[in-house]
């Protein structure tokens, strides 16, 4: 047990392979339960391409697994504002889902302007900004433009929700 | 009509008050976003995708042409003041551009860049306008076999050749391919891989997937290792040259275009390769070799024209035979379909006046590129020191905005986290990002040519191999993919052969 934990450790890119192994039975089960009389018009029927990229899926994740196993690593990309000094830093990337998330729960009840208010102040304070008036400000101010600007320049109707009417 | 007339036919489209407008915003925005850190030119295009579906496609693609342009110069002064390139193309000019910045030529290394890029972009963009309707000429000949081939070698080209593992390069297309296989077979009408959910019967919007990829997994991946002490950009003044500058860049320029465009040109073009090229050629034939690695004005003239020749480039098979080879072209091909305008050789018959309004408004944003931005340099520069709080949490914000726009469905949002979470393991774990995105764009047309193919030949295989061309495409297919094999057979033959490149000189310099 603890020679695989430790095995294990640091082969975080196992799970990609295992993801792509996932994917690749999934496309695969599904172009399967497909039903298709066979059509002389369509002889490559809709299950073919699937079957192919399904086949790929799993071979790569099976060569990726040993990959990793035999001690490769993929690069982390870099980047102008990314220090890969540090490991992942999930007290930031955490909050920020939560702000996104969020926004995907108010959007359609509360509206665009109090939705993209917060998702916005959210992400600033979890990215780590501590002005908090300013940053609500701005945040206010951007959802507002944005609300207007979308409906009066382009003609799109963003969602009013709760202001309704006041807006 | 030939070339000439229907490119001044494009001028007069092009410079009419609005265009013209839009091709100065295009510009200017493409600058800035090319600046900005963790923006790019393609994530910009894909977040202004929705916004443009109000305007007319020829000021829509007016205004593409210019973000395109613009953010390659941006990039280039980024990686010259910071010394960090976003992009892998602006790599090289880093190399000399911050030694010449760091010992206080940041004016003349901006200067060089900027001409530079100006002088590749307009020869690019004139052998574009020559060469893309000859492509076009040879292309309407082929048949349904011939295009399967191409598509696949493109695919596969990016994939094999491009990035430092190719195994995964193949798993992140072999993931952009089932992306693109979710929605309504267009034959059957069989529904894939949409779990009985209604919203994905007609497929993932290529907006929403876009955008996912670049603008939310990026901004997650930057939030996740943010640099808590921004890095300190170079400041700068008006760039300038001096005479001596001149003489020492004018020979670089011309060859660095000679290098990017056909390179760009190619399937599996990109710029990584010509940039490095140039480099090591400005570095053979200099007379001040001893300046390389210190700051030498030859080592950013010419991997600086060579991008953007590069860029030039790759417009040609995205406007003759809609096959894009990078993350711009891509999107921007998204942008033709969604405007309802099949792409392909087809392209310039039917939509002839948009093409070349298109093709003469590179032109035009590549001189505003030199006029607005050699003045503007310093205000650029400052835009470095935006507090990186504010510009994450804004591509966050638009890049909702954007994906909600264009449906008006929380679900589209659900999709974009899901996405933008790929995105974020995808820059974990070092898969390429550019195999997806052209996976999920040429996947399902790829399926479509193979489908007409063999319906032509009533099912029989053989009807692949039925054109002369789709043969030769096949082996250039098969010398790629059993290239490395033959190499390490090579390299095992012969132990003692000498590295492709010196040490001192690869990307590893700018580490410091």
């Amino acid at each position: 047990m603890t020679s695989l934990t430790t095995g294990l450790k640091g082969r975080s890119e196992l799970g990609v392979a295992l993801l792509l192994g996932a994917a690749g039975v999934l496309v695969f089960l599904d172009a399967n339960g497909l039903v298709t009389p066979y059509s002389k018009s369509d002889p490559v029927g809709p299950k073919t391409v699937p079957f192919i990229v399904a086949g790929m899926l799993v071979v790569c994740a099976v060569l990726l697994a040993v990959n990793v196993l035999r001690g490769g690593k993929g690069e982390a990309e870099g980047g102008e504002d990314v220090d890969l000094t540090h490991p992942a830093d999930w007290k930031t990337v955490l909050p920020l889902a939560g702000a996104f998330i969020l926004n995907i729960l108010l959007i359609d009840w509360a509206g665009w302007v109090i939705s993209g208010t917060v998702l916005f102040w959210g992400s600033v304070l979890a990215l780590g900004s501590r002005r908090y008036v300013r940053d609500g400000l701005i945040s206010v101010a951007l959802s507002l433009l944005t609300f207007y600007g979308f409906y009066l320049g382009l003609g799109i109707a963003l969602p009013a929700g709760l202001l309704e009417g006041i807006l | 009509m030939d070339v000439w007339s229907s490119l001044m036919d494009g001028f007069a489209t092009a410079l009419t008050p609005m265009n013209f407008l839009y091709a100065v915003i295009g510009v200017v925005l493409g600058t800035a976003v090319g600046v900005l850190p963790g923006l790019g030119p393609a994530m910009t295009v894909a977040l202004l995708l929705p916004v443009t579906y109000a305007l007319e496609p020829t000021s829509a693609f007016i205004m593409f042409a210019g973000i395109y342009y613009g953010g390659m110069y941006g990039g280039s002064t980024t990686s010259i003041l910071l010394n960090t390139p976003g992009e892998s193309s602006s790599v090289v000019t880093a190399i000399e551009g911050n030694k010449m910045a760091k010992a206080g030529r940041a004016a003349q290394a901006l200067a060089t860049a900027a001409i530079g890029s100006f002088v590749a972009g307009t020869i690019g963009t004139a052998l574009l306008a020559v060469c893309a309707p000859i492509v076009v000429k040879f292309a309407v000949s082929l048949g349904a076999p011939s295009y399967f081939a191409i598509m696949v070698l493109a695919l596969l080209a990016v994939t094999a050749v491009l990035g430092s593992s190719r195994l995964r390069g193949f798993a992140s297309l072999g993931l952009g391919l089932a992306i693109g296989l979710v929605g309504m077979d267009s034959v059957t009408g069989q529904r894939r891989l949409t779990f009985g959910q209604p919203l994905l019967a007609d497929g993932l919007d290529i907006v929403v997937v876009a955008v996912a990829i670049f603008a939310v997994g990026e901004a997650l991946w930057v939030a996740a290792h943010l640099r808590r002490t921004p890095l300190h950009a170079i400041p700068v003044g008006q760039p300038w040259m001096g005479k001596s500058d001149w003489k020492r860049s004018w020979k670089p320029w011309l060859r660095g275009t000679a290098f990017g465009f056909p390179f760009g040109a190619l399937p599996a073009g990109g710029a990584e390769i010509p940039t490095f090229l140039s480099y090591v050629t400005e570095k053979r034939l200099s007379k001040h070799p001893e300046e390389f690695g210190k700051g030498a004005i030859e080592g950013v003239a010419g991997p600086e024209a060579a991008n953007n020749a590069a860029a030039a480039g790759t417009l040609t098979p995205m406007l003759a035979l809609g096959l894009p080879t990078n993350a711009t072209a891509a999107v921007m091909l998204a942008a033709f379909t969604s405007y309802g305008i099949q792409p392909g050789p087809q392209l310039f018959e039917s939509q002839g006046a948009l093409v070349w309004a298109l093709i003469a408004s590179l032109f035009i944003g590549n001189l505003l590129l030199l006029l607005i931005n050699l003045p503007l340099a310093p205000m650029w520069a400052k835009l470095l020191q935006l507090p990186r709080p504010y510009l994450y949490a804004g591509i966050l914000f638009f890049a909702t905005l954007g994906a909600y726009s264009v449906n008006l469905q929380a679900f589209d949002l659900v999709i974009l986290l899901v996405l933008g979470a790929l995105g974020f393991m995808m820059r974990r774990f070092g898969l390429p990002v550019l195999p997806l995105i052209l996976g999920v764009i040429l996947g399902p047309r790829i399926e479509g040519q193979l489908r007409k193919t063999l319906q032509l030949s009533a099912g029989d295989p053989a009807g692949l191999l039925s054109e002369p061309i789709a043969v030769g495409i096949y082996v250039i297919i098969g010398i790629i993919l059993l290239w490395p094999f033959a190499y390490k057979l090579f390299r095992r033959n012969r132990p003692a052969h000498k590295p492709l490149v010196p040490a001192n000189s690869g990307a590893a310099d700018y580490s410091d």
